[in-house]
């Protein structure tokens, strides 16, 4: 009786009130709040691919637009120190990719699967890696090359990628293998398989979007690091570096044109990233 | 790992060294140079706090709306939404200051257009200020808020939101009292991110800003790839960390967070 007593003088749910006096134009707010943010975080991008297009005299870009032309993307390669410098960031885009993700992939293994002393240590540098501002991590790199009086350059730019390459291989990963069923692998030992066939049979087709998402993304770093790669280069330019070398002196069309097509190869590669995982129901990014 | 640990030891020593690039150095303990150089460098290090925190601020402020609006009302256009916002990290990260340098310049887009039609005087400039270097700072830190921000919010248990509306609350207090606090790990680690990136950052201000702007990453590039003067690169970089260690720790326990590892 008490209960029902109460639920009769039960106000009407406050919702539905609030939502009657709401004025219309006010849920227009955040959605065209965020189309106005997200429009202009596109701007530069589209000054990317517009200024590739300026028809800039004496080959150097002014900030002033002169009129299209196709000319920078039929004299792509015409810049021989430009290309040069884009072919080492490939080079080393590609080189330390593969290096940190063969070493990456053993060490996510070890620190998921197994516990061992300085474990915790060894999960703290990581994250201390990846944490750490580049000037710093720059700065030291060139002070340890300096010290140990090596020569600056290809090789020195690599081992700076590869270092900090294996940081983010382990630490995508990890949190791949947090998530894989441990029993599989029991389970294909107790079907008579040695570990090697274990993991090659269970374990690396399970992590193989893991590794994939990985050496993605540290092609990605890589091709793009400009301040770590600024302390260790010695005379030696990536395409980063060429850029901003060039600032000074005025900057060539083409830069644009590069930067449009990488960009357009990144977002192609990762669709296609996004539509090889859709199939795959088990994976996800 | 033995990359990172071991030149971070070995830079201890190059910091208490002295000496010059053409004599070469020698290790003589020298502990002065860290006061010596936070002395002369005071002004840069300030800078470069100010800076960085009033990017991440800013783009705190911006991004939160956004990834909001994406997590509950995104729908099915979520991870397109998510994709455009996250776009720029497709673009090289040097060309994306630049362009805002062909956006900004006195005869670029903008301020050449308004000067055109003479809405600002022609004596009216951006690049070289602070606000040049912050919005370069703010625009690179966009998509890296987005993402933890966005993260924490789809994280939410709408059941949480639900429950605290059949109990009477305000669209107000349930996003005070409920989202807002659902979402403090997101908050946490994209501050983090972008704080950590933008304090230390050189080449914003080294393409939009001016004389007055330098941050002190500038510093330490100079000092160790133009001057050589490697004892005190070394000397700004350790201070550098370790204020930032100092402050991560200080931002840590003010969250009232265990562990900053469960957030990276």
């Amino acid at each position: 009786m008490v209960v029902a007593e109460r639920e009769t003088h039960q106000p009407p749910r406050p919702r539905a009130e609030q939502q009657a006096p709401r004025r219309r134009w006010t849920r227009f707010i955040l959605p065209g709040y965020s189309a106005l943010v997200i429009l202009y975080t596109l701007v530069p991008i589209g000054v990317m691919i517009l200024y590739g297009f300026n028809k800039a005299p004496a080959e150097r870009l002014t900030f002033a637009w002169n009129g299209f032309t196709t000319e920078w993307y039929r004299h792509l390669f015409e810049i021989s120190d430009l290309t040069t410098a884009l072919v080492h960031s490939l080079e080393i885009a590609t080189l330390s990719t593969l290096i940190a993700t063969a070493l990456g992939v053993p060490a996510a293994l070890a620190l998921s699967r197994y516990r061992f002393r300085g474990h915790g240590v060894a999960d703290t540098v990581i994250l201390a890696d990846i944490a750490a501002p580049s000037v710093v991590v720059g700065a030291s790199l060139l002070g340890f090359f300096v010290t140990l009086n090596v020569t600056l350059g290809l090789s020195t730019i690599l081992i700076a990628h590869v270092a900090f390459n294996i940081a983010f291989v382990v630490v995508v990963l990890q949190a791949r293998l947090a998530d894989l069923d441990e029993s599989l692998i029991d389970a294909a030992q107790d079907l008579g398989a040695n570990p090697w066939t274990a993991f090659w049979k269970v374990t690396f087709p399970l992590i193989f979007p893991g590794i994939l998402a990985a050496a993605l993304l540290a092609f990605a770093l890589s091709i793009d690091d400009f301040i770590i790669t600024s302390f260790v280069n010695g005379q030696t330019l990536t395409f980063p570096l060429w850029v901003y070398g060039s600032v000074k002196v005025g900057i060539p069309p083409q830069v644009f044109v590069m930067g449009t097509l990488i960009f357009i190869t990144g977002v192609l590669i990762a669709i296609a990233a996004v539509l090889v995982q859709r199939r795959a129901p088990a994976a996800t990014i | 790992m033995l990359f990172f640990v071991v030149p971070l030891v070995t830079i201890l020593a190059v910091a208490l060294e002295t000496g010059d690039s053409v004599n070469g150095f020698t290790l003589t303990w020298n502990f002065s140079i860290f006061p010596d150089a936070l002395d002369q460098y005071q002004t840069q290090f300030v800078r470069s706090f100010l800076y960085g925190g009033a990017s991440t601020v800013i783009a705190l402020l911006v991004m939160y709306p956004v990834s909001y609006w994406i997590a509950f009302r995104g729908g099915r256009y979520k991870s397109i939404l998510l994709f455009l916002v996250l776009l720029p990290f497709f673009v090289s990260f040097v060309i994306r200051i630049l362009s805002w340098q062909f956006i900004l310049a006195d005869d670029g887009l903008v301020l050449g257009t308004l000067k055109d039609i003479h809405l600002l005087p022609d004596s009216f400039h951006v690049l070289s200020t602070p606000a040049a270097v912050i919005a370069g700072l703010t625009y690179d830190a966009l998509p890296f808020m987005a993402l933890p921000l966005y993260v924490a919010l789809e994280n939410i248990d709408r059941g949480h939101v639900e429950a605290a509306a059949d109990l009477y609350a305000s669209p107000t207090q349930r996003f005070l009292r409920v989202i807002l606090p659902l979402s403090a790990p997101g908050i946490y680690a994209g501050v983090l991110l972008v704080a950590i990136t933008n304090i230390g950052d050189y080449v914003s201000a080294a393409i939009l800003g001016g004389p007055n702007t330098t941050m002190i990453g500038n510093i330490i590039q100079q000092q160790y790839v133009e001057n050589q003067n490697y004892p005190v690169a070394s000397a700004l970089a350790l201070i550098l960390m370790l204020a930032l260690l100092v402050g991560m720790f200080l931002y840590a326990r003010a969250m009232g967070t265990r562990s900053i590892q469960q957030y990276v």
